[in-house]
């Protein structure tokens, strides 16, 4: 049980972060590399503000969302706009860089240490089922939730979440039809972002933020949202919950030394079976 | 004066020359063993080149094999005592048959799949090797003592860097011709586009799955020759941070130019020794010049340097 | 296809004219150079970066006051990122390039192992900043090195766990290097103290989250204590993951815990816990006859001053590499690298932040189980207990 919840808490950050990489991924073709550090932002920025600016935690949050959803925006502006035109390997080098560069950024400003963030409700376990659960694991879970809701109502509600759901469909199709593509391209960095942050901003008092926090999160991210199947939001999360609880499960049973190991071998062999990921479609591309 | 200048002869004198005359110019040790790196990680970048400028297929996980040949070559000589050049080829045929169990099945993977795949793959091979610490050592790695073919060592830095750009050389001569071969005509159908060349009779899966199999043995060889010439070898060699550098190299550098993988080598090698003034600044500095590149040079550097001197010639 | 060619040759001459642009600088020859190689970014940057800071601070009041025998210290410092690759050309840089009269660095076991083969062929003296006894043991002529080794560490703890009459003990380490020295250490000396290996887990590098393996080990037949073989932040998650399973057992950390960064970020979770660790720490807890008092409380109060931030074993080390190699260059008279090395090996009694040195030709370490002592956290801070 202990495992379970365990697994779930953790799947559910790589869920927000895998999101995040299938929403880019639906509006560009590209894999942002950086979105890792996105969630590292996410935790330093809200460590940032309650430690030094005195901002209580629950106000912080939304701050370091929403600052680090700018951050997005400027990484799409300035960097992926002005290259368009480039294959995506070359975008995706792109990102790499810029991965870099808000890690190096993150260093100069806040240094090198790792930050404790006090949680939202304490940090006093909840016993549940016999596990002993943080109360930020249940935010986490809850805000996951927040967030599914929210992005289902956003994306089949809004007219601007429709615009970029046809681009992912078919781009062409979508400008003729209209659809600013380089405000949805916009759009869909900031909001990858602010998911990115979230998942960091949570879970900072369970696992520190420093500058390098993002590296590892981000990979597992791009596992869950690959495991999902690129491009499915949903898949994502639930690449990301399968991922989480797959490698407690391996810890709590079979061995802890290779439990990551396990989790890219569960990978590989979905992959193998699955070429799409568990929710991908069998494109028709035209030749 | 034609046949000299074609790619296949031009470049190759002019990297035989550079080869040959960079030790002028190199004052001390410190700068061969930079230009070993570069020769090293210039072979890796070819092989990768390959997989990805021509055949289009993208591998995060090079590093991996890199390891992989490393280690081979590790163990083989210091825990059981094999000649070196048996240890490496012993390596090369290992890792070759390891890429090639694989390849058909990462092959059938398109785009994304295939990255998450190979990372997958390449992230494997280092839990395995940090993991399995009586045989490699663990996380701290394990040293490597003396190189010696029918009892001849090399004697130090600029042995090696012969050793090094030779190898380097026929690399670039063998990449040179796959090219140009019917082989790399068959790469170049699949990269333009897969159900086209199938169409028109290519076994696309063959294909792919065959140069995943040459780069995966040269990035091997490297690493025995890398583990050698350094006497040590850890685990990170095999990390995915490892492997998306030698990725950035070959973009960098230019896709579908063997030159521009020695050239992406070259200068991500180099670079963060010469940043090394900037402290603290360094990491910043260098994901902006990364960024910056790729913006305005989004072919890599050496299509680029061509584009930019064919404009001029017009 | 002239094109092509002279595009080759332009990229050609590009990289060899960037390898040439490379050159360090050709100082002075009156000053001492002091090479340096640290992890200040990477895994290991909670080691490096202190070590970074102390070194910095202390060459320049060391130069403040005058230098070394009348000539200043030139701190050539390189970040490894804790890399052995990245480690090695920096060395060679070092020793070849910016031609350095001694180094000190190796924030990590892994790169300080890597360039002990450079620095013996070329000769030149190495105090190193890594944990595990193997980079001294056995002696090497050019290599020395400041840091308790993890194995008179582990040897500390057991002292301490069997003192309380305890012996069935869970280990649990991370997939670092040091980690795995020190779990290695623990299973290798445990029958010599009659402690019994009931549990033996493992996490990975940067996890988020260990309750699995704490839970395995909590629901362990006969567990009785819990030793902990990691840093960083790694050791802070573990921290809180034992306080949030309401695990009560006596829980042994690593002294690569002993830091406040480490104490602070668990937030109370670490209350109770012991680890061992150089007197610098609880300086101010040491009876005023103590001879490492003084030294200890004048480096808290300089470094916390200067940066801000409160002190860790890993600066003492620096610190202390530093001073000893100055110490021996005084002696020498000069920094010729053959006669600096015999007076480093000539070290006694050198009292340091971090102990009390004695070196020998077969002892380059200088220091005994004497050099910890043993600590617990309580209201998040270091108590000294006797």
């Amino acid at each position: 049980m202990q495992f379970l919840f365990a697994g779930i808490t953790v799947g559910a950050t790589y869920a927000l972060v895998g999101v995040g990489f299938s929403i880019i991924y639906n509006a560009s073709q590209v894999i942002n590399f950086a979105q890792g550090e996105f969630v590292m932002l996410g935790g330093m920025t809200t460590w940032f503000l309650f430690e030094r600016a005195g901002i209580p935690v629950a106000l912080a949050i939304p701050l370091a969302v929403m600052g680090t959803a700018a951050v997005g925006m400027a990484l799409e502006k300035f960097a992926i706009e002005p290259a368009r035109d480039a294959s995506v390997v070359t975008l995706i080098i792109i990102t790499i860089g810029a991965s870099i560069f808000l890690r190096g950024g993150a260093q100069l400003l806040w240094g090198r240490n790792f930050h404790s963030v006090p949680g939202l409700s304490g940090n006093e376990p909840i016993d549940i089922a016999g596990a002993a659960v943080s109360p930020q694991s249940l935010w986490i879970l809850g805000v996951t939730v927040l967030v599914i809701l929210a992005l289902n109502w956003f994306f089949s509600r809004t007219m601007t979440g429709r615009a970029m759901r046809a681009v992912a469909f078919n781009l062409l199709a979508a400008q003729l039809a209209g659809v600013n593509n380089r405000r949805v391209l916009l759009l869909a960095f900031a909001l990858a972002a602010a998911l990115g942050a979230t998942a960091g901003a949570l879970i900072a008092p369970l696992s520190l933020a420093y500058p390098e926090v993002g590296i590892m999160l981000g990979l597992k991210g791009f596992c869950a949202a690959i495991l999902g199947g690129l491009g499915f939001p949903y898949g994502a999360i639930a690449g990301g919950l399968i991922l989480g609880i797959s490698e407690n499960m391996t810890a709590g049973y079979i061995s802890s030394a290779y439990k990551d190991a396990v989790a890219f071998v569960i990978i590989l062999l979905a992959l193998f079976f699955m070429p799409h990921g568990l929710f991908g479609r069998r494109g028709a591309d035209r030749v | 004066m034609n046949r000299l200048a074609t790619a296949r002869y031009g470049g190759m004198l002019a990297l035989a020359a550079v080869v040959a005359v960079l030790p002028l110019f190199l004052p001390n040790s410190f700068y061969y063993d930079m230009a070993i790196l570069v020769g090293l990680n210039a072979i890796v970048c070819i092989g990768l080149n390959l997989l990805i400028g021509y055949a289009g297929q993208i591998s995060l996980g090079h590093g991996g094999f890199f390891a992989l040949g490393a280690y081979a070559s590790a163990i083989l000589t210091s825990a059981y005592g094999w000649p070196p050049a048996g240890a490496l080829l012993a390596g090369a045929a290992g890792t070759g048959l390891l890429a090639f169990a694989v390849a058909r099945p990462i092959m059938k993977l398109s785009g994304h799949y295939l990255a998450m795949g190979t990372l997958g793959l390449g992230i494997i091979i280092s839990i395995v090797l940090t993991q399995e610490v009586d045989l490699t050592g663990g996380p701290d790695g394990m040293p490597v003592y003396g190189f010696s073919v029918f009892g001849w060592e090399p004697s130090g830095a600029l042995t090696w860097y012969w050793i090094v750009g030779g190898l380097l050389l026929l690399t670039a001569w063998l990449a040179l011709n796959i090219v140009e071969s019917p082989v790399g005509r068959a790469l170049r159908a699949v990269h333009g586009s897969e159900p086209a060349a199938r169409t028109a009779g290519i076994d696309v899966v063959h294909y792919k799955a065959l140069i995943f199999v040459v780069s995966a043995v040269l990035a091997s060889i490297a690493g025995s020759v890398f583990v050698h010439y350094i006497g040590f070898i850890t685990p990170s060699e095999a990390g995915f941070v490892h492997s998306i550098e030698l990725v950035t190299m070959v973009v960098l550098g230019g896709m579908a130019s063997i030159f521009g993988a020695i050239v992406g080598a070259a200068i991500l090698t180099t670079l963060p020794q010469l940043l090394t003034f900037l402290h603290d600044y360094e990491m910043l500095v260098f994901g902006a010049i990364l960024m910056g590149v790729m913006i305005f040079m989004p072919k890599g550097l050496v299509p680029a340097i061509r584009a930019w001197i064919a404009s001029r010639a017009r | 296809m002239i094109r092509h060619l002279i595009g080759k040759c332009a990229a050609g001459l590009v990289s060899a004219l960037i390898v040439i642009m490379a050159a360090g600088s050709a100082s002075a020859a009156e000053t001492i150079k002091i090479g340096s190689f640290l992890a200040v970014t990477g895994g290991a940057s909670f080691l490096g970066d202190p070590e970074k800071k102390a070194l910095e601070m202390y060459v320049a009041q060391v130069n403040a006051n005058g230098g070394v025998g009348g000539r200043q210290l030139d701190l050539i410092l390189y970040d490894s990122g804790g890399d052995p690759k990245k480690a090695q050309s920096f060395v060679k840089r070092l020793i070849e390039d910016d031609k350095v009269d001694i180094i000190l660095g190796g924030s990590t076991t892994g790169e300080s192992m890597a360039i002990i083969p450079l620095v013996e062929k070329a000769g030149l003296p190495f105090i190193s900043f890594g944990g595990a006894s193997v980079i001294v043991e056995p002696v090497k002529k050019w290599v020395f090195k400041t840091p308790h080794s993890d194995r008179l560490a582990v040897r500390r703890i057991y002292q301490d766990i069997k003192a309380q009459g305890l012996s069935r003990v869970a280990l649990f380490a991370g997939s670092g290097g040091f980690d795995k020295s020190c779990s290695a250490n623990a299973r290798e000396l445990a029958g010599e103290y009659g402690m019994e290996i009931v549990a033996d887990e493992t996490h990975g590098k940067g996890d988020t989250d260990m309750t699995a393996q704490l839970t395995k080990i909590k629901n362990t037949a006969g567990v009785e204590v819990l030793l902990y073989c990691g840093f960083g932040a790694d050791a802070v998650v573990e921290a809180k993951n034992y306080k949030q399973l309401g695990m009560s057992l006596p829980h042994y950390q690593s002294h690569g815990s002993a830091s406040m960064q480490f104490v602070k970020g668990t937030e109370g979770a670490s209350e109770g816990m012991r680890l061992p660790a150089a007197a610098l720490l609880v300086a101010g807890q040491m009876p005023d006859s103590h001879p490492q008092k003084k030294i200890g409380l004048d480096f808290e109060a300089a470094y916390t001053a200067k940066y801000n931030e409160p002190i860790s074993t890993f600066g003492g080390h620096a610190y202390d590499g530093l001073m000893i190699a100055i110490g021996a260059i005084e002696r020498a008279g000069s920094a010729d690298k053959e006669k600096v090395r015999d007076e480093i090996e000539k070290t006694k009694n050198y009292i340091g932040a971090d102990g009390i040195y004695t070196m020998s030709a077969t002892d380059h370490l200088g220091l005994d189980t004497n050099s910890f002592v043993m600590v617990e956290i309580r209201d998040g801070n270091w108590k000294l207990l006797d």
